[in-house]
């Protein structure tokens, strides 16, 4: 070996790359310059500058988790019916632009043909945001990647319509982390049991102390169990949060059974008409039910038929709620309301009807 | 699409075979792609990450572990995983991940995938992420000989990692400028700015947890800034709303008067629109709040004032520890137009990092850190004046000591008279 191969290559740290390089040159010649838009079909964005020029983006699903080869068949749709340039938004969606009217109708045929759903736009149910499950992560309590196209498989035609009151934002998360994020409709891991601990392995593997701190309700304490320094859980205590579960594997809060669905409604990022929102729980308890998850899947389509019946025009889920109110909302939809919808969290008196205002 | 060549030792995946079907691209057919390029390295790799989900889908249980796995010269931005069942799959036994920072706004040339792809191709997997819930690329699925290669590769084209760990995270900006009229500031260079001033938190995790930006250019925060980061820059501007009453007129002429007032006046938050019996609309910009809600359905008649500038909430995330947390208000306008402005900005993340640094306890995000020690103390901290725009209403409570609120109302009335007196200039 010679020297130059023995020196090892330390990393340029170039940190977020400039965009500009790969953006559309309608995009960059605009930057900054845009007018007003319109969407004349769904899945398709037109953009007007206001030094007149004009952009068409095409929006169509991908499953995320991509292959190479699905990867150069969107590169190859993008080469021959767009101009070489590409977009993703947050929910994964891709993004052609265009800069002419009559390049968008082959281009959306292509998408179709090679089985790419052209839609996500306006009042749609968009594309699934989802976590790693199974697939990758280290504390997945069900499956992200599987929920996701099981969903999109039944909530396909409103993906490629704007037929919906308003936008419909779906999010699953795996644990309750909720990587996933606040939904219009979140579907969650909900854990139903405390972890089940393997005292032969928490010493070697856990910092005690730390697994100690992160308990929300402060059920873990150091102790010795046949001999060895280990942990245990007060299960009068515990929540189930599976917090002590990242950093102390041998407290497995996962189980075949145990491991249940919540799914969870009124979640909105958009400060638009009402302020932010979390979204509050509407079922829990659901099967953890592989490969389709049939139990979740009718929950969830019963919601949304529910809200695209019920629900005026800008309505996101959580202001039509709260327009209807509760009440309504459980009746409508077909579900319990149980002891378990009241919140007993810090600042849950918060989340009480201090008033006289009843729906009936 | 049915598994019909067990027989070349491939594992029979009969639940993940059922998720082909359906009409959304399937994730699965995908993985097969893969794992049937027999002259690929990474064939039997995805033949056993098969084989292994599978067994996930009938245990239904997850069987991969963390571990430690960097690249030369960081310690973060690989997500290491091992499977805990690699006597049955053994060639999928390591199967890290590489984050990566994306082009601000998710740019991308169709050559810069084709790259990437030949790359992952090369060191990895073949199975990428477009994006991950962090906002970074993921190429998922390599050895850990093979992460620094992919790395090197990546880095040589310009690329660098994103985040993990108790360190600064990936962000993430809306498209804004590139193709959004609604946008009210240069995303892409406070995303730019911000982030590649502070690579190190980023590179050599030493804060207390993670911390994160993320950058929307309106009130519509299409990034989900408030709910998940640590510091959110929102766009807004001071001034009025700018109306075209012509567009307005056409806009009610097409949709009907009622249909106008059901979804534009009577939606208004803060009952600041009128429909004028011209078919013209009265805003009152005073009362309005810069929800974005009459922008979004009336695109071509209203749009954003000129004086843009932006939002600043600190302390969104998710519910591990104390349960979920808003980003509150805490800058309710500063400009963002000039090189001093984003001088400012960058200034004001620093200290806020710095603030971070210093008083998180271990495993505590910046919005538990506020919660725990009281606004007060935190906005003293970073060198901001209260102001009503953090608040919904004032306190309700009355155990505090107000000894010192002559001086306190002084301050205010001195600061109001400072900035009469800018304004007037």
């Amino acid at each position: 070996m010679n020297q130059q191969a023995e020196k090892p290559r330390m990393p340029d740290e170039v940190g977020v790359p400039d965009p500009f390089p790969y953006m559309h040159p309608v995009m960059k010649a605009n930057y900054g310059n845009w007018d007003w838009h319109d969407r004349p079909r769904p899945g398709v964005l037109h953009h007007v500058s206001k030094s007149g020029d004009e952009i068409w983006t095409v929006r169509a699903g991908t499953q995320r988790q991509m292959d190479v080869f699905t990867i150069r068949k969107l590169c190859d749709i993008g080469d021959q019916f767009a101009e070489g340039h590409v977009r993703f938004t947050t929910r994964s969606n891709i993004e052609y632009m265009v800069s002419k009217e009559e390049m968008v109708q082959p281009l959306i045929d292509e998408l179709q043909a090679n089985g790419f759903p052209v839609g996500g736009t306006g009042a749609s149910v968009s594309m699934i945001s989802h976590t790693q499950g199974w697939l990758h992560c280290d504390i997945p309590g069900t499956d992200a990647s599987g929920v996701v196209k099981s969903l999109m498989d039944v909530l396909y035609d409103e993906f490629v319509q704007e037929k919906m009151p308003n936008r419909v934002r779906i999010t699953t998360s795996c644990c309750q982390i909720n990587c996933g994020g606040q939904g219009d409709i979140a579907v969650n891991v909900q854990y139903t049991k405390p972890p089940r601990i393997n005292h032969d392995l928490v010493a070697n593997v856990c910092e005690r102390p730390a697994v100690v701190a992160r308990c929300p309700v402060a059920a873990i304490r150091p102790a010795m169990v046949n001999g060895k320094p280990s942990l245990e859980v007060d299960e009068k205590k515990c929540v189930a949060c599976g917090a002590c579960y990242p950093p102390c594997p041998p407290m497995q809060i996962n189980g075949k059974e145990e491991t249940r669905i919540a799914i969870w409604v009124g979640g909105k990022h958009s400060n638009a008409r009402s302020k932010p929102t979390f979204h509050k729980l509407a079922v829990a308890n659901l099967p953890n039910n592989p490969p389709h998850w049939p139990e979740v899947a009718a929950i969830v389509r019963k919601i949304v038929s529910t809200y695209k019946k019920d629900a005026k025009h800008w309505e996101r889920m959580g202001e039509w709620i709260e327009r209807i109110g509760w009440s309504r909302f459980f009746e409508k939809t077909g579900m319990a309301f149980t002891k378990h919808h009241l919140d007993t969290w810090t600042g849950a008196r918060k989340t009480m009807n201090m008033s006289a205002h009843v729906h009936f | 699409m049915k598994d019909e060549s067990t027989d070349k030792g491939q594992h029979n995946t009969p639940m993940l075979d059922e998720l082909e079907g359906g009409k959304w691209p399937s994730f699965v057919t995908g993985l097969k792609r893969l794992r049937d390029n027999q002259d690929a390295k990474y064939a039997p790799m995805m033949n056993d990450l098969l084989g292994q989900l599978e067994h996930s889908y009938e245990e239904r249980l997850g069987f991969w572990k963390g571990g430690t796995v960097s690249v030369l010269g960081y310690g973060g931005g690989i997500i290491p995983r091992f499977s805990e069942v690699a006597d049955k799959f053994p060639a999928s036994k390591e199967f890290h991940t590489l984050r990566v920072m994306p082009p601000a706004g998710y740019h991308y040339s169709t050559d810069l995938l084709r790259q990437m792809c030949d790359i992952w191709e090369e060191h990895g997997s073949g199975l990428i992420a477009f994006h991950g819930q962090s906002g970074d690329i993921m190429f998922q699925g390599t050895t850990t000989e093979g992460t620094q290669k992919a790395f090197d590769a990546l880095n040589e084209i310009g690329f660098d990692l994103g985040g993990a760990g108790p360190a600064l995270r990936t962000a993430m900006s809306c498209v804004g400028h590139a193709r959004c009229e609604q946008s009210c500031y240069d995303e892409v260079r406070a995303h730019r700015t911000l982030i590649n001033a502070f690579l190190d938190e980023m590179h050599r995790p030493s804060l207390p947890y993670k911390f994160k930006f993320k950058f929307s250019g309106c009130a519509n925060d299409c990034v989900n800034a408030i709910h998940r980061a640590d510091f959110a820059v929102i766009g807004t501007w001071r001034d009025d709303i700018k109306i075209d009453q012509e567009k307005v007129k056409e806009h009610v002429a097409t949709v009907g008067r009622k249909y106008t007032i059901d979804t534009v006046v009577s939606m208004c938050p803060t009952r600041a629109i009128s429909l004028n019996d011209d078919d013209t609309l009265e805003i009152d910009n005073q009362s309005c709040v810069r929800c974005m809600h009459c922008i979004n359905v009336m695109t071509k008649a209203l749009s954003p004032g000129d004086d843009k500038g932006v939002s600043i909430l600190i302390g969104g995330k998710r519910s591990l520890k104390v349960g979920d947390l808003m980003g509150t208000m805490i800058i309710p306008f500063m400009k963002l137009e000039s090189d001093e402005d984003f001088e400012k900005l960058e200034e004001f993340g620093e200290t806020v990092i710095e603030f971070f640094a210093d008083n998180a306890l271990e495993h505590e995000r910046i919005g538990e850190t506020i919660d725990r020690i009281g606004l007060p103390a935190f906005i003293e901290a970073v060198g901001v004046d209260p102001d009503p725009n953090m608040v919904n209403h004032p306190r309700t409570s009355s155990y505090v000591r107000t000894d010192d609120f002559d001086e306190e109302a002084e301050k205010w009335f001195a600061r109001k008279a400072a900035e009469a007196q800018i304004s007037a200039e």
